[in-house]
C-alpha cells in the first residue's frame, strides 16, 4: 500500500452495476457541459458533413440528405476525462459504418473536424464496426447546441472529448495527427478502461 | 471556501489558468480524484488551490474540512494548455467569472500584478451575494491599483446602497463593461454552464471573434468532455 490520505474514507457511492464504471470515474445523473469556447450557431440549412482526406472523391451530405440515411437508436455509457460517467445514455444517429460505406481509402487514422474549429483524432478502426455514430438526438429530442447539436460524434468506448461536438466532417489520414486536446497534453487515444487521461498514461 | 497552500517538491511550474488533479486514497485503497484550478501563478514549488466545498461532494469536503497543515496530498499536473494567460501574451485582458470560476482568473490577475504589468484588464464577476465573492478584498485592492477594472454582478442579494449589477451576466451587461472587439481583447470565461453559455454567446454577438473567447466550466468538472 502506498500513499494514504489521512482521514479520508470516501463516500463509496453506489456506482451502478459492476464492470460499468472505469477506474477513477464517478457516476452522474445530470449531463455536464464542457467545451473550450463559445457554442457555435449552426443553421440546419448550412450544415454539412464531409468525409475528405485520403479518398479519391470526398463525400458530403446536407442535413436533409444526412437525415435520410438509415439511423439507429443506441444506449451507451459515456465517460468524461474530468471523472464523470453517465450510464445508459440514449442517442439516435447514423453509424459511421453507413457514412464510410463505399469510401475507398488506405488511411488508418481519422481527424474529426467541428464547427468552431475543434478537432480530435482517433484510429479509423475505432470508427468502424458499430463503435461510432454521428448523433443528432439525445433522449428522443434534437441534440441541444450546448451538447453538440445539430450533430456530434459519438464514440462511447473512448473518453468523451473524442466524441466531437458540432462535428462537420472527418478527414481520413495516412499519418496520425493530434487534435485539439491531444495537442494540450491529453492522451492520444483515451481508453477510459486503461485510464489514458493524459500523455504518458 | 478554503485556500490550500501546497509545497510540491519537484513542481515543474505552470501557467495561470492551468489545473491539477487531486487524488485521495483511503486506508483500504479506495480512491477518488477531481480537478482543481490553481489560484496562483508559478512560484517555485508553492501553489495554491482554492476549494469550493460541494455539499454532496466527495473530495471537496475532505479538502475543505479535514485536511490539516502537514498532511500529504497526491496531485498531478499542471494540466491544460488552452485556458491560460501570462503577461507575455499581452492584452487587453477580459475576464468573466461566476462563483468559484474566478479561481483560474485570479491566477491570471495575480500573475499580471506580480509582473508589474500595466496590461489593461477588466474583470466582470458574478456571485450570489457580496459575502460569497471569493478574493473580495484582494480584488478590491488589485482594482484600486490602476489598469484593472473590477465589476460585480450580485444575483441574489445586494448590500444596502449597492451600485453594481444586481442580475445575472447578460448581453447588455457585457455590452457595457466588455472591451470592444476593436481592442482585440483576450477573453476568458469561467463559471457554471449557464453563465459560460450566456457570456460566450453575448461576446460573439457583440462582435468578438469566437477564436479569442476561451471558456472553462468549473464545478465538479473542468477541461475537456
Amino acid at each position: 500500500m502506498g500513499f494514504v490520505s489521512r482521514g479520508f474514507r470516501g463516500r463509496r457511492r453506489a456506482d451502478g452495476p459492476p464492470g460499468r464504471v472505469p477506474p477513477g470515474q464517478y457516476v452522474v445523473t445530470d449531463f455536464p457541459v464542457l467545451s473550450a469556447g463559445p457554442t457555435p450557431d449552426v443553421p440546419l440549412d448550412e450544415w454539412r458533413f464531409t468525409i475528405a482526406g485520403e479518398v479519391d472523391d470526398p463525400v458530403s451530405w446536407s442535413w436533409d440528405e444526412f437525415r435520410a440515411l438509415p439511423s439507429e437508436r443506441v444506449t451507451k455509457d459515456i465517460h468524461c476525462v474530468t471523472k464523470w460517467s453517465k450510464l445508459d445514455t440514449d442517442w439516435e444517429g447514423v453509424s459511421l459504418d453507413v457514412l464510410l460505406d463505399g469510401v475507398d481509402t488506405a488511411a488508418e487514422y481519422a481527424l474529426a473536424r467541428s464547427y468552431g474549429g475543434y478537432t480530435t483524432n482517433l484510429p479509423l478502426e475505432d470508427l468502424l464496426d458499430g463503435k461510432a455514430w454521428v448523433a443528432y438526438a439525445f433522449g428522443g429530442a434534437p441534440l441541444e447546441p450546448e451538447h453538440g447539436g445539430p450533430a456530434r460524434l459519438l464514440v462511447p468506448h473512448l473518453y468523451f472529448w473524442k466524441s466531437a461536438k458540432w462535428v462537420t466532417g472527418i478527414d481520413l489520414l495516412a499519418a496520425d495527427r493530434p487534435g485539439f486536446w491531444e495537442n494540450y497534453g491529453y492522451h492520444n487515444y483515451g481508453d477510459p478502461w486503461l485510464e489514458q487521461r493524459y500523455a504518458g498514461d | 471556501m478554503r485556500s490550500l497552500v501546497l509545497d510540491c517538491p519537484g513542481w515543474p511550474g505552470h501557467l495561470p489558468g492551468q489545473h491539477v488533479d487531486v487524488r485521495l486514497t483511503a486506508e483500504d485503497g479506495y480512491q477518488a480524484q477531481r480537478s482543481y484550478s490553481i489560484a496562483t501563478p508559478a512560484d517555485g514549488t508553492r501553489l495554491t488551490l482554492t476549494i469550493e466545498r460541494i455539499a454532496d461532494g466527495e473530495v471537496s469536503p475532505y479538502l475543505a474540512d479535514e485536511l490539516r497543515p502537514g498532511d500529504g496530498l497526491e496531485l498531478r499536473g499542471p494540466i491544460g494548455g488552452w485556458f491560460v494567460w501570462e503577461p507575455a501574451l499581452g492584452g487587453p485582458l477580459q475576464l468573466v467569472g461566476g462563483g468559484s470560476g474566478v479561481v483560474p482568473l485570479m491566477a491570471m490577475l495575480r500573475a499580471r500584478a506580480a509582473a508589474g504589468a500595466d496590461i489593461p484588464a477588466r474583470l466582470l464577476l458574478s456571485a450570489r451575494s457580496w459575502d460569497e465573492v471569493i478574493y473580495r478584498d484582494e480584488l478590491e485592492r488589485l482594482g484600486a491599483g490602476g489598469g484593472l477594472e473590477v465589476r460585480f454582478a450580485l444575483t441574489r442579494a445586494q448590500p444596502p446602497g449597492w451600485t453594481g449589477y444586481a442580475r445575472r451576466i447578460d448581453h447588455d451587461m457585457l455590452g457595457e463593461v466588455a472591451w470592444s472587439p476593436e481592442e482585440m481583447p483576450r477573453s476568458f470565461v469561467c463559471g457554471p454552464t449557464g453563465l459560460v453559455e450566456a457570456a460566450t454567446r453575448a461576446l460573439v454577438e457583440l462582435g468578438h471573434d469566437p477564436a479569442t473567447v476561451k471558456a472553462e466550466r468549473f464545478g465538479p468538472t473542468g477541461g475537456p468532455g
